[in-house]
C-alpha cells in the first residue's frame, strides 16, 4: 500500500509546502518499502512532484472543489484513501490542512498526530516526534490505528529532491451527499506578500516600537528581505497591527529559517510561538531583555537607529549578492 | 382572547456547549516524570485553555444578548473541577465533567460527542488547540462524529436564527464564511477582544458554587495515539552579540547562512 500525501494547491499551482510533505512522504515510503501516491485538486503542474519522490498522482479535477472547503475536501480525500486502501496519510500544517485533518481523522477513525518535526522513528509501530507544550517539549507518539495521519510541521523536514518516474491519473470523486453547508463568502488576503505561515524570513516587532506610525521601517526591512511581517500580542491588542500578525502561544506559530525580533521583550508566551524558527535575531536596547537568552544573534541598541542602518546594509548586500 | 406570537425559538433558546480544556498556565515550566513518560504537574497552576476562554466569553455574549443557555463540558478527573468552577464563575449556567483521563484527542471527542447528542446543542464552541498537547483536533473530530458543521480558527461568530456568519483566519488573511446550526467552532483570540475577557468577581464565584456540575461516566472510546516518551529541546547556546549591523549581516550570511 502506497503512502498517500495530500499536496495543496492554490490557483492551479502547488503551494510551497506541497514539496516538503511530498519529500516527507518519500522518506516514510522508503522506510515502509513502498511508493508515494499524491492527491491534488485542480492542479496544472502535477508532474513537478516527480522531483520529490512521488510516483503517482491522483488528480481530482472537479469544479465543485475549485475553492478549499474543509468538509468537501476531507470527503474527497477520504475517497482517495479508501480507493487505494492507504494506511498512512501525510499532510501539511497549513491553516487549511489543520482545518481538514481532524475531519478526515473522524471520518476514517484514524489516529492523527500533528506538528511532526522529523522522519518517523519507526514504522512498525509507527512512532513520530512532534512538538508539544507550545514548543517547550517534544512527544514521541505512537499511532495505534489501522489508518494513520501525520501532519508535518512547516519547514521542519525540508524539501528533499528525489527524482522518480511519475504517472498522473484523474481521480473522480462523488460530492453527492457531502454537506457543504459551510460556504466561503469572501476571502481577504494579502497577495504578492510572504505570509507568516510560509515565509523563510519573518520580521517581527513589539511594543518597543512605541506606536503604529513607526512600522514603516519594519515593513521596509521585510521588503528588502522578502520577509513576512509579524508582531507581539500587545501590539495587535492595541490595534497597531492586524490580529493576523500576532505570533506566539495564543497567536500564530512561526517556523521560519530566520526570525528577527525588534523591540520584543521575549516573554515566555511569545517565545513559545517562535522557538521553532531556526535562527533568531534580537534587536533590543535592553541587554537584560529575556529574548537574548533564546536568540542566536543580537544587537543591543535602539531600534530606531539599528533598523534603518540594517536596511541600508542589506540593500548594499543584496545589490552585491543578487 | 388568545394571541399567538410567532417567535424564532432558536434565537431565544440557542443551546451552547463550550468545551473547556484544563491546561498549565502559559508561564508554567514544563518538566516530565516517571522516566519522561508523564507531564509533571508538580507546582503547576492550571487554567482554562486561553482559546476556550475566548469561546466562553463569546458564549456569554450570546447568553446576554440573545438569551442563549451556556453549558460547559470537560473530560478529565476530579482535579479539573476548579477550572470548571472558574468557567461557571465567568457565567456558564451548568457543567458536565466526563470522568475519564483525556487519553487522546479522538477519545476526548468521542466523550464530548455523547454529551452533545444527549444535550441537543445548537452550537458547540471549543478552541483551535489546547496549549498543552497542541492537538488541534478535538472540535473537528467532534464535528465529524456528530455530523455537525465545522468552522476552525474562528475569529468572528454571529448567529441569526439558524444562520451563521463567521470569519476564520487563513494563512495570510481571513475568510468570511456562512454556515448553519448545528455547528462546532474551533475558536481563538478574535472571537472576542482581549479586553472583553472577564475576571470572575466575588458574586460570580459564590454563584458558581451553587451551580450544577454533573459527573458523567465515560462511554467506550478509542485511544488512537499514545505518547510514549517526552523530552525537552536541547539548551540554547549563548547568543552572539554583534556590535554593528555589518557584523550582523556577515554572521547571518556566512555563519547562519540564512540570507
Ligand atoms: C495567557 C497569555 C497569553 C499570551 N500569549 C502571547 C502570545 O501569543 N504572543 C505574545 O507576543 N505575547 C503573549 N502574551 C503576552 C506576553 O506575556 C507579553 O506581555 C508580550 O509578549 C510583550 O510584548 P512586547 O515584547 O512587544 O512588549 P514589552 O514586554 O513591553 O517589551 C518591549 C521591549 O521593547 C524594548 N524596547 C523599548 N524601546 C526600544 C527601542 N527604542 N529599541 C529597541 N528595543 C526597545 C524593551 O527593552 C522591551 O524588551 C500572552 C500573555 C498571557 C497572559
Ligand atoms: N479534555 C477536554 N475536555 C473538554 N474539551 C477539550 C478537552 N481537550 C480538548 N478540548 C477542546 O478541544 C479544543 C482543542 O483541543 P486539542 O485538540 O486537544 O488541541 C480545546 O480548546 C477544547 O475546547
Amino acid at each position: 500500500m502506497s503512502v498517500l500525501v495530500y499536496t495543496e494547491s492554490e490557483k492551479g499551482k502547488f503551494k510551497k509546502n506541497a514539496f516538503e510533505v511530498a519529500s516527507y512522504a518519500a522518506a516514510v515510503a522508503k522506510m515502509m518499502d513502498t511508493t508515494v501516491t499524491a492527491v491534488s485538486f485542480n492542479n496544472s503542474e502535477n508532474e513537478l512532484l516527480a522531483d520529490y519522490g512521488v510516483s503517482k498522482v491522483m488528480h481530482i479535477a472537479n469544479e465543485d472543489l475549485s475553492t478549499f472547503n474543509a468538509s468537501t475536501y476531507a470527503a474527497a480525500l477520504g475517497q482517495a484513501v479508501k480507493s487505494t486502501n492507504a494506511k498512512v496519510i501525510i499532510l501539511s500544517s497549513s491553516t487549511d490542512t489543520k482545518y481538514l485533518a481532524p475531519l478526515l481523522a473522524g471520518n476514517l477513525t484514524a489516529g492523527y498526530v500533528p506538528n511532526v518535526v522529523a522522519a518517523p522513528e519507526s514504522v512498525s509501530p509507527l512512532t513520530v516526534k512532534r512538538t508539544a507544550f507550545s514548543n517547550k517539549g517534544f512527544a514521541h507518539t505512537q499511532l495505534e490505528t489501522d489508518v494513520k495521519i501525520i501532519g508535518v510541521s512547516n519547514n521542519a523536514y525540508g524539501v528533499q529532491e528525489n527524482k522518480t518516474d511519475i504517472s498522473v491519473e484523474e481521480f473522480s470523486v462523488s460530492t453527492d451527499g457531502i454537506s457543504n453547508a459551510t460556504r466561503s463568502v469572501e476571502i481577504d488576503k494579502v497577495v504578492g506578500k510572504a505570509t507568516i505561515a510560509d515565509a523563510d524570513i519573518v520580521v517581527s516587532a513589539g511594543r518597543g516600537l512605541k506606536g503604529p506610525e513607526n512600522w514603516g521601517m519594519v515593513e521596509e526591512l521585510a521588503d528588502v528581505l522578502g520577509a513576512a511581517t509579524a508582531c507581539s500580542k500587545p501590539v495587535s491588542d492595541l490595534g497597531w497591527r492586524p490580529h493576523g500578525e500576532h505570533v506566539g502561544q495564543t497567536g500564530k506559530p512561526v517556523a521560519s529559517n530566520l526570525y528577527i525580533a525588534i523591540g520584543i521583550s521575549g516573554a515566555i508566551q511569545h517565545l513559545a510561538g517562535v522557538s521553532a524558527s531556526k535562527t533568531k535575531v534580537v534587536i533590543n536596547n535592553d541587554p537584560e531583555a529575556p529574548f537574548f537568552k533564546a536568540a542566536d544573534y543580537g544587537i543591543v541598541g535602539d531600534a530606531f537607529e539599528v533598523v534603518p542602518q540594517l536596511i541600508e546594509k542589506l540593500k548594499e548586500f543584496k545589490a552585491q549578492n543578487g | 382572547m388568545v394571541i399567538f406570537v410567532v417567535i424564532d425559538l432558536k434565537f431565544i433558546y440557542m443551546k451552547i456547549l463550550v468545551c473547556i480544556s484544563n491546561v498549565p498556565d502559559t508561564t508554567s515550566k514544563i518538566n516530565f516524570t516517571d522516566g519522561d513518560t508523564k507531564f509533571d504537574t508538580n507546582g503547576v497552576q492550571f487554567v482554562i485553555n486561553p482559546n476556550d476562554e475566548f469561546g466562553l466569553t463569546r458564549a456569554m455574549w450570546f447568553k446576554e444578548k440573545q438569551g442563549a443557555t451556556v453549558h460547559i463540558a470537560t473530560v478529565g478527573g476530579p482535579t479539573v473541577e476548579p477550572t470548571m468552577r472558574k468557567a461557571l464563575a465567568i457565567g456558564a449556567d451548568e457543567a458536565f465533567r466526563v470522568n475519564a483521563e483525556p487519553t487522546d484527542g479522538f477519545f476526548v471527542a468521542q466523550q464530548l460527542a455523547e454529551v452533545v447528542k444527549n444535550g441537543n446543542y445548537d452550537l458547540v464552541i471549543g478552541g483551535r488547540e489546547s496549549i498543552d498537547y497542541n492537538g488541534g483536533m478535538v472540535p473537528g473530530i467532534l464535528a465529524s462524529l456528530t455530523n455537525m458543521n465545522f468552522i476552525n480558527t474562528c475569529i468572528s461568530l454571529e448567529v441569526d436564527g439558524n444562520n451563521v456568519s463567521a470569519v476564520r483566519e487563513i494563512d495570510g488573511g481571513k475568510e468570511k464564511l456562512s454556515s448553519t446550526l448545528p455547528l462546532v467552532v474551533g475558536g481563538q483570540k478574535g472571537l472576542v477582544a482581549e479586553s472583553d475577557l472577564r475576571i470572575p468577581n466575588m458574586r460570580g464565584i459564590m454563584m458558581a458554587r451553587k451551580k450544577s456540575l454533573t459527573v458523567l461516566e465515560p462511554v467506550d472510546g478509542l485511544t488512537t495515539t499514545v505518547d510514549k516518551k517526552f523530552d525537552k529541546p536541547a539548551p540554547k547556546g549563548q547568543v552572539k552579540l554583534a556590535t554593528s549591523v555589518d557584523e550582523l549581516v556577515d554572521l547571518l550570511h556566512n555563519e547562519a547562512k540564512v540570507i
